[in-house]
C-alpha cells in the first residue's frame, strides 16, 4: 500500500511541515521505503497480546508519578526574563505570534 | 605537558594524579581545550568555552586543595549536546535549536558538575539523535579518530569520538536505539546504556521517551562504574525515573556495590573468576549481513570468556529480525509527538517571513529540522494518524512485548548474561548514497531489542577489522544483562578487559 501524493501532504500539514512541492515529491518517495520495510510487522500474529508502552511495565507493576499540585519554581520577573530569553518575540512578559483574531 | 590523558589514560591514573597534587585539574583543563584546538578537524565539539571549563577547574582545585575531592573531582568531561546546560549552548545540533541557552542544567550534568568534574563543552551528535554515523548534524558530521574517512558512529559519535581520541577522559550519551553502543564499538572505547528508568531523563532532550536512556563513554568497564554510579538514582523531575532498583533504593553507591560485590566473587577464584556465568549467544546474532571480521573478533572474545570459566549457551532471540521494524515506528511516533513543542513561539528557530500563525509554525520547522527528522516527525504522525493507530503503532507495541517476553524466557530458562556483536560492520565511510533513507536501519539489527525491552547494555572493544579505506578500525563486543544488573555487567565485562588490552589501543599508535 503506497501514499498518494494527497495523503502525504495530509500528513505534512498535521506535522506542520510546509513542504515545498519538491520536498512534497522527495517526502513521498521516502516515506514509501520506510512504510515498506516496517510493514513487515503485519505479518506477525499478536492475538491476545498487550502493546507495551513502558518498558518495564513487562516485569512489573508501573505507575506514573504526579508531583504534588504545588508551586515548585521560584516565581520572580528575573526568573520570567530568564525562561523568555529563548523566545524569538516577546515584550511585556508575553510571547508574540502573529494576529490570530482579525 | 601535552595531553596529560596519554599518559594517565583512565579514571583511576587521572584521579590519583590529582589527589597527589602531580597535575591540577586547571592544568588538566587546559590542556584538553589545547588538544581540543589541534584536533579541531575531528569536529567533534559544537560549543568550547574556555572560561567556563577553567572556572570549573579552579572550583575543583579548591575543593581538592580543602581535601574534599572524591574519585571524579578535577576529570575532564563532556556532554552530548542533547543534554541542557547553563552556560554553554544547547542545540541537539539542530538549526532549530542552534541559539538556544538553557535555563537549567540536566539532572546528569548538575551530578557531574556536584561531584566535581570539569565540562569541557558540548559534543556533536545526530540531529535530536536521530541517526546511527553523526551525519545528520546541523553542524556536520564528526570523523572517527581511526580514520577520518569514517563514521564514529551515532548518535553519540562525537561523544565516543572525543573519548577515543583523548580529548576527555569520559563523555556523556544518550541511547535510543543503540546510540551508546554502537559508536563506542566503532571507536573503541567503552559504554554502557543502563536499564530503562535508572537515569534520569530530565533536561535530555527528548526522542523517544519510552526508550531513551543516558549512559557514559569512557577508557574502561572501570572507570564506566565511576562515571555511571554519580550519573544514576530516582529523580522526582523525571516521572519514569526508576524508585527501587530489585528492591534496593536507585541511589548513587547502588551500582558501585553491586559492581564491587560482583567483582569479589569472581576475584574469589583466580583461576576461573567467571566460573558459574551462563553466557546466552542468540544464533540471531550471528547470521546473514555480519561481516567475517566482526564475527572473528566476537567469537574470540567468547573464547576469551570461556578461558575465563564461563560456559557458553546457545539462545534464540527469534523477534531479532522485527525490532527493526518495530523501532522505526515507535521511535518516530514518540517523536512526533515529542518535537512538537518546536512552534516558532517560546524558543527556536521562527522563520523571517510568514503569513499567519501556522504558516510561521509550518515555516519554522521546515526551516529548523533537518532532513532526518522531518523523515521521523512525518512517519511518526502517519503511524499515529487516525485508521492506523492500531495498525502500525500498537501493533508495534504488541510486538514490543513479545520481544520482552524473549528476552526473559533467555535470562530465566537459559542464561545470566547475553553477548554478541554490537553491529554487523566496522565502521563506514562518511560519505555513502544516502538515497535510502532506510539504508542504516538493518546495521541497528543488534542494538534495538534491548531498548524496546529496556534491558541494560554494554560494549567493549574486542578486537579490529578493516575498514572501507584499508585502515585498522575497531569492534564491540556487547554484553547485555537483565533489569538493574548494571554492576555485574560492568564487573563481567572487567574481567575481561584485565586480562586483554583492546580497550587500551590508541587511536593513530594501535
Amino acid at each position: 500500500m503506497a501514499l498518494t501524493d494527497q495523503e502525504v501532504a495530509l500528513i505534512a500539514r498535521l506535522a506542520r511541515l510546509h513542504l515545498t512541492p519538491d520536498q512534497l515529491d522527495q517526502a513521498q518517495t521516502d516515506l514509501n521505503k520506510i512504510l515498506s520495510v516496517i510493514e513487515a510487522l503485519q505479518s506477525v500474529d499478536t492475538t491476545g497480546i498487550e502493546p507495551l508502552a513502558h518498558p518495564l511495565a513487562a516485569v512489573s507493576d508501573v505507575h506514573l508519578r504526579l508531583r504534588d499540585d504545588v508551586v515548585t519554581e521560584i516565581t520572580s520577573t528575573e526568573r520570567r526574563a530568564a525562561l523568555m530569553a529563548n523566545a524569538p518575540g516577546a515584550a511585556n512578559g508575553l510571547f508574540l505570534v502573529p494576529k490570530v483574531i482579525e | 605537558m601535552s595531553n596529560a590523558l596519554l599518559h594517565y589514560p583512565n579514571i583511576t591514573a587521572l584521579s590519583q594524579a590529582l589527589a597527589s597534587r602531580k597535575l591540577s585539574a586547571t592544568e588538566i583543563a587546559q590542556d584538553c581545550l589545547d588538544q581540543i584546538k589541534q584536533q579541531a578537524s575531528l569536529n567533534a565539539f559544537v560549543h568550547v568555552d574556555a572560561d567556563l571549563t577553567l572556572a570549573q577547574a579552579r572550583e575543583a582545585d579548591a575543593t581538592l586543595a580543602a581535601g574534599r575531592g572524591n574519585i571524579l573531582t578535577g576529570l575532564p568531561i563532556a556532554h552530548k549536546d542533547l543534554f541542557v546546560t547553563k552556560g554553554w549552548r544547547t542545540t541537539a545540533a539542530s538549526n532549530m535549536l542552534r541559539n538556544y541557552t538553557s535555563p537549567f542544567d540536566a539532572t546528569v550534568v548538575h551530578q557531574l558538575l556536584e561531584a566535581g568534574c570539569v565540562s569541557l563543552g558540548k559534543l556533536n551528535c545526530d540531529e535530536f539523535a536521530m541517526g546511527s554515523g553523526n551525519k545528520h548534524s546541523a553542524f556536520g558530521p564528526t570523523h572517527n579518530p581511526w580514520d577520518r574517512s569514517a563514521v564514529p558512529g551515532g548518535s553519540s559519535g562525537a561523544s565516543a569520538a572525543a573519548v577515543a581520541a583523548k580529548l576527555v577522559i569520559a563523555a556523556t550519551g544518550t541511547d535510543t536505539g543503540g546510540s551508546v553502543r554502537q559508536p563506542a564499538a566503532l571507536c573503541g572505547v567503552s559504554g554502557i546504556k543502563p536499564t530503562y528508568g535508572a537515569v534520569s531523563r530530565y533536561g535530555m532532550i527528548a526522542y523517544g521517551s519510552s526508550l531513551d536512556q543516558a549512559g557514559p563513554l569512557a577508557n574502561s568497564a572501570l572507570d564506566l562504574v565511576d562515571m555511571l554510579d554519580v550519573m544514576s538514582g530516582f529523580d522526582q523531575k523525571d516521572a519514569t525515573s526508576a524508585e527501587h532498583c530489585k528492591g534496593l533504593p536507585n541511589a548513587q553507591g547502588r551500582i558501585r556495590a553491586e559492581f564491587d560485590s560482583a567483582a569479589a566473587d569472581f576475584n574469589g577464584n583466580p583461576a576461573q573468576p567467571l566460573k558459574g556465568l551462563r553466557i546466552g549467544v542468540p544464533k540471531e546474532f550471528f547470521g546473514e549481513g555480519l561481516s567475517t571480521d566482526v564475527a572473528q573478533a566476537v567469537e574470540a572474545a567468547l573464547v576469551q570468556f570461556q578461558k575465563l570459566g564461563a560456559q557458553r549457551v546457545d539462545i534464540s532471540l527469534p523477534r531479532t529480525q522485527l525490532s527493526i521494524p518495530a523501532y522505526y515506528v515507535i521511535a518516530p511516533a514518540e517523536a512526533s509527538s515529542n518535537l512538537s513543542r518546536y512552534d516558532g513561539v517560546r524558543y527556536g528557530h521562527r522563520s523571517e517571513s510568514y503569513t499567519d500563525l501556522a504558516d510561521m509554525t509550518g515555516r519554522s520547522r521546515a526551516e529548523g529540522f533537518g532532513p532526518e527528522v522531518q523523515r521521523r516527525i512525518l512517519i511518526g504522525t502517519y503511524v499515529l494518524s487516525h485508521g492506523y493507530y492500531d495498525a502500525y503503532y500498537l501493533q508495534a507495541q504488541r510486538l514490543r512485548r513479545m520481544i520482552a517476553d524473549d528476552f526473559q524466557a533467555a535470562f530465566t530458562q537459559h542464561c545470566d548474561v547475553i553477548m554478541g556483536p554490537v553491529t554487523p560492520t566496522v565502521a563506514q565511510p562518511i560519505q555513502q548514497d544516502q538515497n535510502d533513507p532506510t539504508a542504516d536501519w538493518l546495521a541497528d539489527i543488534y542494538t534495538l531489542g534491548l531498548n524496546l525491552a529496556g534491558l541494560p547494555g554494554m560494549s567493549i572493544p574486542c578486537g579490529f577489522g578493516t575498514g572501507v579505506s584499508g585502515k585498522p578500525l575497531p569492534i564491540g563486543l556487547q554484553i547485555i544483562g537483565n533489569y538493574f544488573d548494571e554492576g555485574r555487567l560492568l564487573a563481567v565485562a572487567q574481567q575481561y578487559q584485565q586480562v586483554t588490552d583492546w580497550h587500551q589501543r590508541v587511536a593513530g599508535q594501535a
